[in-house]
């Protein structure tokens, strides 16, 4: 009785313990599943909002249109068919709001009965028409028929220069700003914390003494823990003045700030790290060096470092991870301008800083996870 | 930092915001702060360390070990912002839990599992096999070892760790950005689909994107300092609490 | 939920275990074509050995030679690493411990007890630490546990040195104190054989001395298997002798036979110090 009892809540327990382990293997799989479902979703998508229709002649031999050529249609740096692949002639734009310049009042209507007609009859009118109106306007078999618009790939994603979300008639999805944009800050924010953070753990490892150090280390540990949002208050009151009187900008603002943010919340993680590794190199081996007559810095240079240098990379890579996948901080000093930054002192965006500023607004972010967990 | 010490009054810890919060006090937020992470807790907690006990424990070194290991050092690896986007899509939109405490402390206890998972791991892969097979040479089994061996050992360490990963959900912005924070919400919850605020996220607002940024400046400093005495206390109780209870298991 | 049950019946279970075959002088131990492999390597080839009740056995040979692995076998502690293939028989009590589907785990391990190369305490108090293999085994009556404490510690020869600490961390204790320590721990669960792996190997010249002196007094009630690397130890407390080589039982037979006479070359080498 006893022992069958007992048997039956071990067993139990076992079970409870491996049943949470494979709950959450499911729920890590699924995690992921879901981001790649819902990402891979914006390439079945067209760039063109749900209720609206880009509308040509019917003669017009154009057909087709990339999201980026239709924006440079729009945008009048593409003015005639030709350019296009279509007949010689000029490219007239047209929007709903435009129809007023043609018609009457009266003709479309008080209630705009007669809209979706009178569209219909200015595009039968003009050949080199090219409209961008509410799909609720569009007559079937009418003389207008929609335009078709590609599907958004990976390679244009990739290529694209412009990241627009929200832009009519086609929304842009160029990836490229904002891939530049995180590596600058990222890169900028390595080259100031790796050199600033190995100098220091080095100086905490090897020559400060231990007094120092036991006070040192658990202030730098405590920095870590510090959340990225105080980083960004620190950086928008203390950082963004200074880079913008320094180098006497319009705003401060810019890549520069956010590289430097970046470095101080990184600089923990890697002092530390690298500290551990340096402070792990066995004493023998030191002492076997200073023995052969080496002076420290030759000790430190080709020793220690050497034997720690794997440590030391994993605290760099650390590092950059923290700085790749920060959101708050970077999104509070950087400006926030989707464009290719040409200059550490432009205004940038971040991969995760764009999901963070523009959650909610277009269902669209989705893609940029793979940009950031994979 | 110093600027925000002349900001806190108790007026200011106890207060509702006021006049476009650019007077009045913080407490709403600093409840909501605390409210996610004990939901975060409540969520991580079991569910983390339980798979930190059977990870290390009970699953062979193998292909599953593997795979499960490279899983949760991934999901370790994805940027906070990636979970608030998740929590945004699953919990608010999918299931309908609507912008929420309960929502947030999902998102949050998500980001929070895999540290879970890690710390229980490494602190119960760090107890010697000696005491294992001193236990098991006894005849008790897997189990007893390792309730009444291992984890009293493990102990200080993995209550540090919680309470250190506890410090990194308190002040996280990015994942309740889009699942639970409110912009300006003076009054308590009062259920947990409720929105609240949060003190990361009030310390956002204040200083981008406030009705008025000068005139809440303080405010924001002062802020940022409950931020960081919070974070901070959580180090500090992590750090007594492991010498205290190392102390305590080698007496008992 | 232990306290659902009562206390004596879970005594008496206990008790019954122990009775069979203490006075009968029979073989207690033995294996027959015994093979171990860890993954790839054959780490005991062919191993046939059998161990009298109430003796002493000493394992002896060079390191690597398979003398801990085999001593391991015999409660399978080997079962705790990865890759561990056996094939053959161990015999405990004419039980064949692998193959029975009737002896559970734990049960053989409550019969045949172990003490370690380090002293191993668990982090707890000295009265926990010695009433722990009670209570995973369900006892739970506390007057009964306090007086088996008491027995063992006697038995180990360290209850004068500890019986006014009970309540302190086991690891105040020295080096020589814990291993005893242990072995009353071991005792605690009245086992009917007791193995050792080089149990005085991290311990002074006292402490050694003093853990010798149980070893013999506690041949009386045990059968006793001991690895140790100190030739002279095995001399000293050991009736028979096994002497290990590449994995092989090279030769086994009574301690002073193997140190006066022994009949292979490579265990007179081994004595007389030429390698190992």
């Amino acid at each position: 009785m006893k022992t069958i009892f007992k048997k039956v809540i071990s067993k139990f327990v076992e079970g409870l313990l491996m049943m949470s382990g494979t709950v959450t293997t499911l729920a890590v799989l699924f995690i992921v599943f879901y981001l790649f479902k819902e990402s891979l979703g914006l390439f079945n998508m067209t760039p063109v909002e749900d209720s609206y229709s880009v509308l040509v002649n019917k003669n017009n031999p154009v057909k087709k249109l990339s999201a980026q050529q239709i924006k440079l249609v729009f945008d009048q740096e593409i003015t005639n068919w030709k350019q296009l692949g279509g007949n010689d002639a000029e490219i007239e734009l047209f929007r709903t709001e435009d129809i007023s310049n043609y018609y009457s009042e009266d003709e479309i209507g008080k209630n705009f009965e007669h809209l979706a007609q009178r569209i219909n009859e200015h595009i039968e009118k003009h050949r080199g028409i090219i409209a961008f109106v509410a799909s609720e306007y569009e007559m079937k078999n009418a003389a207008s028929v929609p335009l078709s618009v590609d599907k958004i790939t990976l390679l244009e994603l990739m290529k694209g220069k412009e990241w627009f979300p929200t832009a009519q008639p086609a929304a842009q999805f160029g990836v490229l700003p904002l891939l530049m944009g995180t590596l600058l800050v990222s890169l900028g924010a390595i080259l100031l914390a790796l050199p600033f953070g190995i100098a220091a753990a080095i100086y905490l490892a090897e020559i400060a003494d231990t007094r120092f150090r036991n006070i040192a280390k658990p202030l730098i540990e405590l920095l870590a823990g510090i959340p990225s949002v105080v980083f960004g208050f620190f950086g928008l009151v203390v950082i963004v003045p200074m880079v913008q009187q320094w180098f006497n900008l319009p705003v401060g603002e810019t890549a520069l700030a956010g590289s430097i943010v970046l470095g101080i919340m990184a600089l923990p993680t890697i002092i530390t790290v690298s500290e551990d590794a340096l402070h792990n190199t066995p004493r023998s081996m030191k002492e076997a060096s200073l023995a052969l007559g080496a002076n420290k810095w030759q000790t430190i240079l080709r020793v220690v470092i050497p034997y720690s240098i794997s440590g030391i990379t994993t605290a760099v890579i650390l590092g950059i991870g923290r700085a790749i996948g920060e959101t708050m901080a970077v999104l509070m000093v950087t400006g926030n301008a989707a464009v290719i930054p040409h200059s550490i002192l432009q205004p940038v965006r971040t991969i995760p800083a764009t999901i963070a500023a523009e959650l909610g607004e277009a269902p669209l972010e989705d893609y940029i996870l793979k940009h950031c967990s994979f | 930092m110093l600027k925000g010490i002349g900001v806190i009054s108790w007026e200011f810890l106890t207060e509702m915001p006021k006049d476009g919060m650019t007077s009045g006090g913080i407490f709403p937020a600093i409840v909501g702060t605390l409210l996610l992470v004990l939901g975060s807790m409540l969520v991580a907690f079991p569910i983390g360390i339980m798979s930190g006990i059977c990870m290390s424990e009970y699953v062979k070194d193998g292909f599953i070990k593997r795979f499960v290991t490279v899983m949760t050092n991934n999901l370790a690896g994805i940027p906070s912002i990636v979970f608030g986007l998740f929590g945004m899509e699953f919990f608010v939109n999918e299931l309908k839990w609507g912008d929420s405490i309960i929502a947030g402390s999902f998102t949050l206890g998500l980001l929070a599992i895999p540290i879970v998972i890690r710390i229980t791991e490494e602190s119960l892969k760090s107890v010697s096999k000696t005491f294992r097979e001193a236990s098991m040479a006894l005849g008790a089994t897997k189990l007893q070892t390792t309730y009444k061996v291992v984890l009293p050992i493990a102990m200080p360490n993995i209550v540090t760790g919680l309470i250190l990963s506890l410090s990194r959900v308190s002040g996280e912005t990015a994942p309740i950005l889009f699942t639970v924070a409110a912009y300006f919400l003076p009054k308590l919850p009062n259920s947990i689909f409720d929105q609240v605020m949060a003190l990361p996220y009030h310390l956002y607002v204040i200083s981008t994107s406030g009705t008025n940024i000068e005139a809440s400046r303080h405010m924001a400093y002062g802020t940022a300092l409950v931020l960081i005495i919070i974070v901070l206390m959580f180090n500090l109780l992590a750090n007594w609490l492991r010498k205290y209870l190392s102390r305590k298991v080698k007496m008992n | 939920m232990e306290k659902q049950f009562k206390d004596k019946e879970s005594i008496e279970d206990v008790m019954q275990m122990q009775e069979p075959s203490k006075q009968n002088r029979t073989v207690k131990i033995e294996s027959r074509n015994m093979e171990l492999y860890y993954g790839e390597f054959h780490a005991l080839k062919g191993i046939n050995i059998a161990i009298k009740t109430n003796s002493v056995a000493a394992l002896i040979g060079p390191s690597g030679c398979g003398k801990s692995t085999f001593l391991r076998s015999l409660n399978r502690m080997n079962d705790l690493i990865d890759g561990v293939k056996i094939s053959g028989q161990v015999l405990i009590d004419g039980k064949d411990i692998y193959n029975s589907k009737a002896l559970r785990i734990e049960e053989l391990r409550k019969k045949v007890g172990m003490v370690f190369q380090k002293p191993n305490p668990f982090p707890k108090s000295i009265f926990e630490n010695v009433a722990y293999g009670l209570r995973v085994n369900g006892i739970s009556h506390k007057s009964f546990i306090e007086e088996r404490v008491e027995r063992s510690l006697k038995q180990a020869a360290l209850w004068d040195e500890v019986k006014d600490k009970l309540k302190k961390s086991a690891f105040e204790l020295s080096g020589g104190q814990q291993q005893r320590l242990c072995i009353a721990r071991a005792l605690a669960i009245e086992p009917s054989v007791l193995l050792m792996d080089e149990p005085a190997s991290a311990l002074d010249p006292i402490s050694t001395a003093k853990i010798e002196e149980l070893i013999y007094e506690l041949k009386s009630d045990y059968t006793i298997v001991i690895v140790t690397h100190n030739m002279q130890q095995a001399g000293r407390v050991s009736d028979m002798t096994a002497f290990f080589y590449l994995g092989e039982l090279v030769e086994y037979d009574s301690t002073k036979k193997i140190f006066t006479n022994p009949e292979d070359l490579r265990t007179q080498n081994y004595i007389t110090g030429r390698f190992g």
